[in-house]
């Protein structure tokens, strides 16, 4: 392995890599946020477990900290070397004839989901934190609310309409970088090879269906609450 | 038909280079697109001035020399072609056309529309080849059976010409479907699988030090390429580099 | 100087292998005190240099391209011939030899042939070992296609690039010694004369293209392969860089100039569309294997064509004349290049051209197409299939072969090759003619050689299909690298060649007084200019037929037309810079020289033989009437051309051809 991770094909790897992690992340926490759909008491059950189950909050929290911040730290230094390697700008220059703008485009997809995402840290995670390492308060409930705390606080993030159309704005981000990302991330890891056509197929369904969900649980709760 | 041409000129590698327009009368629908150029040529050599330096040699297509950036495309509006295959029923009579060197770091402006690649050269000097000496004294070439499948598709990827549309045309001046042609046609073949993870790292190594971007799967390159050599043969570098690595 | 071929003696079928086992060599630890100067990359000058560098000497390799990958080997499209039998239908050593001989209308060097049928098995071998990724078939065994002029399959090939895939094959043995550090490369790189030191090669005066820089290299020994002179014509299927000067450069040093009017003019190119043309585009031979060749029968049906008003596929099939299978039923379309390039020229000046020049003929593969879909159909039990579908099966299989060809028709013409069929034209493609070598590869200046299409030595008059790319690898892999020795065994003591002598320094000077001319000459008019006009010259008098009084007039035409270039060239930019009209001037000025002496030599070739046709030697009656007519009684030498200043008073030196293992025989393809 010395060295394959210093070379071009190797960071592309380590970018594919931390994709797939991602990606299945979205699919999990898709799944517990359409549970706020169906049963709120479910979601609390699970939003529980996992806020307080130490082996996902000591072990595979930092490392979804790691991979998010990989994949954009990442991102950028790709960015800035191929920037270098292109020399002079041209003057005309007709990206669209032969490729899509998604795929061009995946810095500026990622620079408005890394926005989003900061914007989500100081939402949902800060105040977690703050609740439980500052404060101590690792009981999962609050002051009037009955049961868990969770689905109230949830219900209330999605009562300001601006806030709700930053939030699926977000999401059309991240479909777009999707789009492209999904096939990308089998190309780099070499897997395309004869199974070009499903892989872009499943490419599609994934990158329209998974930002929609999340999307969804946002317009319900909006229009439910 | 009358055209309007802008056109990249430079003195040479250290000199400032800078759009100049041009232009053309009577241009036949019929003429290559290099013809056409050497219509402005016999122009500005009769009017005194200097020629527009451009590489080109064979113009049918196989030598890879020729290697215009033609209204923001490699090799031109068409597909499957080369420069010199682009032929002028492309264009309409009034047309403006823009013409660029190929543009890449590694591929420094030598004049005017003149590229040095010879960064291609170093990747394939890398590990471009099979170690096997040229004494003739090799074994029957039937003694080894290679499934139609596997030279077919080695052959595809052989036929990459080296003109390095490739990297122009990608936003990250990557030069993986070059290198990942030439991997692949060997890591298909039984004689070249023998020195196949040494070839991958050497090829990918020498390509990074040439300044060559990172691929991010736009598809471009394959969608440019005038020999259709297609993003498999990326995905497949990718596999042999994984497994050299692993080894 | 007598001409002495050095053929070693013995039966032919021992020669090669005993002059090898009795040659000298230089032993490895020698070897790396010696330098041998390559000029051209080429198949020839690429596998040259990396057998060569193998062995263990230094080479230094010059292109004019920006890589080796580029010399126009690569643009071969057919294949390559050899003699391996692998299908079984009567193949053999001898049978490659006796065509090769036959095809070249016996005007080669007997014992040069059968040396390259016999090396041409290993060249398969060597390359398949290279990974060179030949056609194969279902069972992983090598496939073979047939080419013009022969009756057996023998021809290997990769798609329609076969040129290419050899080509890199070549360049990748060269770049395992570059990186090995045995090669030095010298891309965009000219030689402009070579550097003799006591009547030995010892070196080359090149131009860096990028800087304009004049440079000596030296070496023990040069050689040169540079390919053919073809762009004399100025539109050929050759590059547009393809040129004559190195050959030409060391003609004037003394190395005799063989058989400059043996050309050959190739009878499936994409006709001339205007004046504008910068070159022709070859349509593999091998596409006469499925494509039927004609034009109208009746003459008022050809000027309707011409005129536009009439199109190929109206004409009834009783109104076709399929000439070449009328004329020649044995191998009907596959008569060798020559005899099918006349024909059509017939046909043509008989006024049944079929586009607006009148100068192309069908290529036609509607009959293919149909012969292969009923098979398909029949294969795939297909019962009463329509007409769409055995269309359509056909063209599968028609694409299947011929594909990239026929879309780079399209591409060119603009017209579907699958719908309406192709239109060719014969265009100047492989010059049979070039320096003279001996059995050794040595031109008549000691250690100076000469390999591949640069060279005269194997085609004789004519060059069957897939015959060059095996000669030029046969050539560089397996002939020279074992001849040279033989001479650089005595340069083991010699040392390092200084290039600080008189001899380089006048050499230099020579070249460099000439390019100071022409950057600083005041003329009117451009290098193409004269290009094409000794083009059309050449074409005109010097083409396909030629006659006495043409030859005398081109002598004279191409006279003038150098004496006017040297008083009115004008070539803009400087010296020292990339200069491409400078470089043409200097190439263009050597065209001005051979063309008069090819004109010459074909003068004084007073039969038709090959590719070169005396219009007052043809046959007047009898069932070869109008066909060429060889008269060996005279003429069956190699006419060797020494310099002596102008080209037309060159002086012709006979090497006489002995025929001991073939019989001369009229060649007849009926």
């Amino acid at each position: 392995m010395n060295g394959f991770f210093k070379s071009s094909i190797g960071r592309k790897v380590a970018m594919a890599l931390s994709a797939f992690f991602l990606m299945f992340f979205l699919l999990q926490h898709l799944a517990i946020n359409l549970l706020s759909v169906f049963s709120p008491e479910l979601f609390n059950e699970v939003s529980h477990f996992m806020g307080t189950n130490p082996l996902v909050q000591f072990a595979l929290q930092p490392v979804l900290i790691f991979g998010v911040v990989f994949h954009f730290i990442m991102g950028f230094i790709l960015e800035l070397k191929n920037k270098k390697a292109n020399g002079v700008a041209y003057a005309k220059n007709n990206g669209a004839a032969n490729s899509s703008w998604v795929s061009r485009n995946m810095i500026w997809s990622g620079v408005a989901i890394l926005a989003f995402i900061i914007l989500h840290f100081i939402d949902f995670w800060f105040p977690e934190i703050n609740t439980k390492f500052i404060k101590g308060d690792w009981s999962g409930t609050m002051a009037g609310v009955e049961g868990y705390r969770y689905y109230e606080e949830l219900i209330h993030k999605f009562v300001n309409p601006i806030r709700v159309g930053a939030y699926v704005l977000a999401f059309v981000f991240l479909g777009l970088h999707l789009a492209h990302g999904f096939t990308s991330a089998f190309q780099s890891m070499g897997g395309t090879a004869g199974r070009k056509k499903t892989l872009q197929t499943l490419g599609k369904a994934y990158s329209i269906l998974v930002p929609l969900g999340f999307v969804f649980v946002a317009l319900y709760h909006f229009f439910n609450h | 038909m009358d055209l309007t041409l802008k056109i990249w000129r430079q003195k040479d590698s250290n000199a400032k280079g800078q759009m100049v327009d041009y232009k053309v009368t009577e241009i036949s629908e019929h003429m290559s697109f290099l013809e056409m150029m050497d219509v402005l040529n016999e122009q500005l050599v009769n009017s005194g001035e200097e020629p527009v330096a451009f590489d080109h040699d064979c113009r049918e297509g196989i030598c890879g020399m020729c290697s215009l950036y033609i209204n923001g495309e490699a090799h031109g509006p068409d597909r499957g072609v080369t420069t010199c295959q682009l032929h002028m029923r492309m264009f309409k009579d009034g047309d403006t056309i823009t013409i660029e060197p190929w543009r890449a770091a590694a591929f420094p402006v030598i004049k005017d529309l003149v590229v040095d690649r010879m960064s291609f050269e170093r990747i394939q000097h890398a590990g471009g080849y099979i170690s096997v000496n040229t004494s003739g004294n090799t074994q029957d070439a039937n003694s080894l059976p290679i499934s139609k499948h596997a030279a077919d598709e080695a052959m595809d990827a052989a036929t990459c010409i080296g003109c390095g549309a490739c990297v122009a045309t990608c936003k990250n001046s990557s030069a993986m479907l070059f290198v990942g042609a030439k991997v692949s046609q060997y890591a298909l073949l039984p004689q070249g699988q023998v020195e196949a993870a040494d070839r991958v790292k050497n090829m990918v190594a020498q390509m990074d030090l040439e300044g060559f971007g990172n691929c991010t799967n736009t598809g471009a390159c394959e969608v440019e390429c005038p020999k259709g050599i297609s993003l498999d043969n990326i995905a497949r570098m990718n596999r042999e580099l994984m497994k050299a690595a692993l080894k | 100087m007598a001409l002495d071929s050095k053929v070693p003696k013995g039966p032919i079928k021992d020669k090669w292998t005993d002059y090898k086992n009795h040659i000298d060599l230089v032993n490895p630890a020698n070897k790396r005190h010696i330098d041998i100067i390559v000029v051209g990359t080429g198949l020839a000058g690429g596998s040259a240099a990396a057998t060569l560098a193998e062995l263990g000497y230094n080479v230094k390799a010059f292109a004019y391209q920006d890589s080796p990958r580029r010399a126009h080997s690569i643009a071969a499209q057919g294949g390559i011939n050899a003699a391996k039998n692998y299908q079984g239908d009567g193949d053999s050593t001898y049978r490659l030899f006796y065509d090769t001989v036959k095809g070249g209308d016996y005007r080669s060097r007997e014992a040069n042939v059968y040396r390259l049928a016999e090396v041409s098995a290993n060249i398969i071998d060597q390359c398949v070992a290279q990974g060179v990724p030949f056609a194969r078939d279902y069972g992983g065994l090598l496939d073979n296609r047939s080419f013009g002029g022969v009756l057996v399959s023998r021809t290997f090939y990769a798609k329609g690039q076969t040129g290419q895939q050899l080509l890199l094959g070549a360049y990748s043995a060269m770049n395992r010694q570059i990186a090995r550090g045995k090669i030095e490369m010298f891309n965009r790189h000219e030689m402009l004369d070579v550097v003799k030191v006591d009547g030995k090669a010892r070196g080359i005066i090149a131009r860096n293209l990028i800087t304009g820089e004049i440079e000596r290299h030296s070496a023990h020994a040069v050689v040169i392969a540079t390919g053919g002179y073809g762009n004399v014509y100025f539109l050929s299927t050759n590059a547009m860089g393809s040129n004559a000067t190195a050959a030409w450069k060391i003609h004037k040093k003394g190395a005799y100039f063989a058989n400059p009017c043996y050309t050959q003019i190739h009878p499936t190119c994409i006709p001339r569309s205007g004046d504008y043309q910068s070159k022709l585009t070859l349509m593999s031979e091998s596409l006469r294997n499925d494509g039927r060749i004609w034009v109208p029968a009746k003459i008022e049906d050809a000027k309707a064509i011409q005129q536009g008003k009439l199109k190929p596929t109206e004409i009834a099939e009783a109104d076709r004349d399929y000439y070449l299978e009328r004329r020649y039923p044995a191998f009907g379309n596959l008569v060798p290049r020559d005899v099918a390039s006349r024909a059509a020229k017939e046909r043509c000046d008989a006024g049944f051209g079929v586009n607006a020049t009148g100068e192309a003929v069908y290529l036609d593969f509607a009959a293919a197409i149909e012969r292969y879909g009923k098979e398909q159909a029949k294969i795939h039990n297909i019962e009463n299939a329509s007409a769409q579908k055995i269309y359509d099966l056909g063209q599968a299989i028609v694409e299947a072969k011929y594909g990239n060809l026929f879309q780079m028709y399209e591409k060119i013409v603009d017209e579907n090759p699958y719908k309406t069929p192709m239109m060719i034209y014969p265009a100047t493609h492989y010059t049979m003619g070039g320096v003279w070598v001996d059995y050794n590869l040595m031109t008549t200046v000691e250690g100076l050689y000469c390999i591949g299409e640069a060279n005269f030595s194997d085609h004789g008059a004519n060059r069957l299909g897939a015959s060059a790319l095996m000669q030029g690898l046969a050539d560089g892999y397996f002939v020279l690298p074992y001849t040279i020795g033989d001479y650089l065994s005595g340069d083991i003591r010699t040392g390092k060649i200084s290039t600080e002598t008189k001899e380089f320094e006048e050499a230099e000077k020579e070249v460099k007084d000439r390019i100071d001319f022409f950057v600083n000459n005041k003329g009117t008019k451009s290098v193409d200019y004269f290009h094409k006009k000794l083009g059309k010259v050449m074409w005109d008098k010097v083409g396909m037929a030629r006659n006495a009084k043409g030859l005398t007039e081109a002598m004279a035409e191409i006279k003038a037309i150098r004496e006017e270039f040297w008083k009115e060239v004008k070539v803009p930019g400087s010296k020292d810079e990339m200069n491409p009209e400078l470089e043409k001037a200097g190439r263009v000025a050597d065209f001005l020289e051979l063309g008069e002496l090819f004109a010459k030599d074909a003068l004084t070739r007073e039969e038709s033989c090959g590719g070169h046709f005396r219009e007052e030697s043809a046959e007047l009656d009898g069932p070869q009437k109008g066909e060429a007519k060889r008269n060996d009684e005279d003429f069956a030498f190699v006419s060797a051309w020494e310099y002596k200043g102008e080209p037309a008073d060159a002086v012709l030196h006979k090497e006489e051809l002995e025929f001991k293992d073939i019989e001369l025989k009229q060649r007849s393809y009926k």
